[in-house]
């Protein structure tokens, strides 16, 4: 399983907590063996995450449907104050981070994690989301620009 | 561009998924513009505090040690399992796997089912984005000609096939010119034609279909979305001319 890192972090950041992230991803290889024998290929990562992805959304709908608010794709709020959210993400550390961006709305957050800490394409990330690439364009910038709010606001923490 | 433009565009010039044009104006703007330098910075220390902060979470040994199970207990399987389903094969699997009984396989049908239908929507979807982009970011045209012999040298060395490029202002649908484009998995040409004051994306690419088949009408929101086959070539045609006249111009470039 030589993405089952990349499965788990992206499950973890959806569910919240290690238990249900590794129930979820082993609910998912579950799926995954039995859907072609075993993962390969080059679009082998995106093949897996996209799995990954649709147990998760089908396990927070039934265990937790609060979490899966469908988010509306309006305009783009601007950012506040872009010096002072810059300083102030520029101080912060590990913790705050990870708490800024576990406070994102379940579709901003899983366009991040995919985006910035898997490193995925849009079009990687529009495969796994099941959404046009336009759309992961749209909800990256939605997505930093609430962080940017959230640090402009908390300021020189 | 102005302000408002590039704000739409930053992200992805950050994330370096601009073509090559758009991305020089937006360089070219950030040089002159200290509010969307600014912009610039406050993502650029955003994307290193997320990626340098080490947020990523590996899987637990534990978890590690279940997968391995599974992998074991599937390879212990019945031999059918363990075969290299490719995915025209896929099918007649699940198929099997539903006659042999099991919840399982219902379920995993339904996944394939519903991953069927996204995936017939998807194209649609990803149409009529590429449309609605190519029309804000106004980069409706890498070449922009209105003579077909221009259009399609332009073509040559691009795409590993040759689009048929015509024009018909003659019966009011000019061409106006033609770029690459992304779609369904694959570089596409798009041929730009303008029907009154309305611009006619055509994206072209060759299809496993020699035969002609009619041309099948969808809607999108507020556009329309038209897929047919000829000559070897599937082509997608998304505007927000009305029906009919798409119709009319699907038969001029072939559909039955």
């Amino acid at each position: 399983m030589p993405h089952l890192d990349a499965a788990y972090n992206l499950a973890r950041w959806l569910a919240g907590n290690d238990h249900d992230a590794a129930d979820i991803v082993q609910d998912a290889c579950v799926r995954a063996f039995r859907f072609a024998g075993n993962c390969r290929g080059e679009n082998a990562r995106a093949w897996l995450l996209t799995i990954v992805r649709n147990t998760a959304f089908t396990w927070l709908k039934k265990n937790r449907p609060k979490a899966v608010v469908s988010i509306d794709d309006d305009e783009l709020a601007e950012v506040e104050d872009t010096n002072r959210a810059a300083n102030s993400i520029h101080g912060a550390d590990t913790g705050v981070l990870r708490a800024a961006l576990a406070a994102l709305p379940l579709e901003f957050r899983e366009a991040l994690v995919l985006r910035e800490l898997e490193g995925c394409s849009y079009k990687e990330i529009a495969e796994v989301a099941g959404v046009p690439v336009g759309t992961v364009m749209s909800r990256l910038a939605r997505a930093r620009r609430q962080l940017q709010n959230q640090f402009a606001r908390k300021g020189g923490l | 561009m102005n302000c408002a433009d590039i704000r739409k565009l930053i992200h992805a010039w950050a994330d370096d998924e601009l073509d090559l044009v758009r991305s020089l104006e937006v360089e070219q703007h950030l040089k002159g513009c200290p509010e969307c330098a600014a912009e610039r910075n406050s993502i650029q220390f955003l994307r290193d505090a997320l990626r340098q902060n080490d947020l990523t979470h590996r899987a637990p040994e534990s978890l590690r040690k279940e997968i391995r199970k599974l992998a074991r207990a599937d390879a212990d399987g019945p031999a059918r399992d363990r075969e290299d389903a490719q995915p025209a094969g896929m099918m007649q699997l699940w198929i099997w796997r539903l006659l042999a009984g099991g919840a399982t396989a219902f379920a995993i049908l339904t996944i394939v089912s519903r991953f069927e239908i996204s995936g017939g929507n998807q194209l649609v979807d990803e149409a009529v984005a590429s449309h609605v982009r190519s029309l804000q970011a106004n980069h409706l045209m890498d070449v922009a000609s209105t003579d077909q012999h221009t259009v399609k040298p332009w073509f040559a060395g691009k795409l590993d096939f040759a689009p048929p490029v015509k024009d018909f202002a003659a019966q009011d649908y000019p061409l106006i010119g033609g770029r690459l484009d992304y779609l369904d998995g694959r570089t596409v040409a798009a041929l730009v034609y303008q029907y009154k004051k309305h611009f006619i994306n055509v994206f072209v690419w060759p299809s496993a279909n020699a035969k002609a088949t009619a041309p099948v009408l969808e809607n999108d929101r507020g556009y329309s979305i038209i897929n047919f086959e000829a000559d070897g070539f599937h082509y997608c045609i998304v505007s927000d001319a009305e029906g009919k006249a798409l119709n009319e111009f699907a038969g001029l470039l072939g559909g039955l």
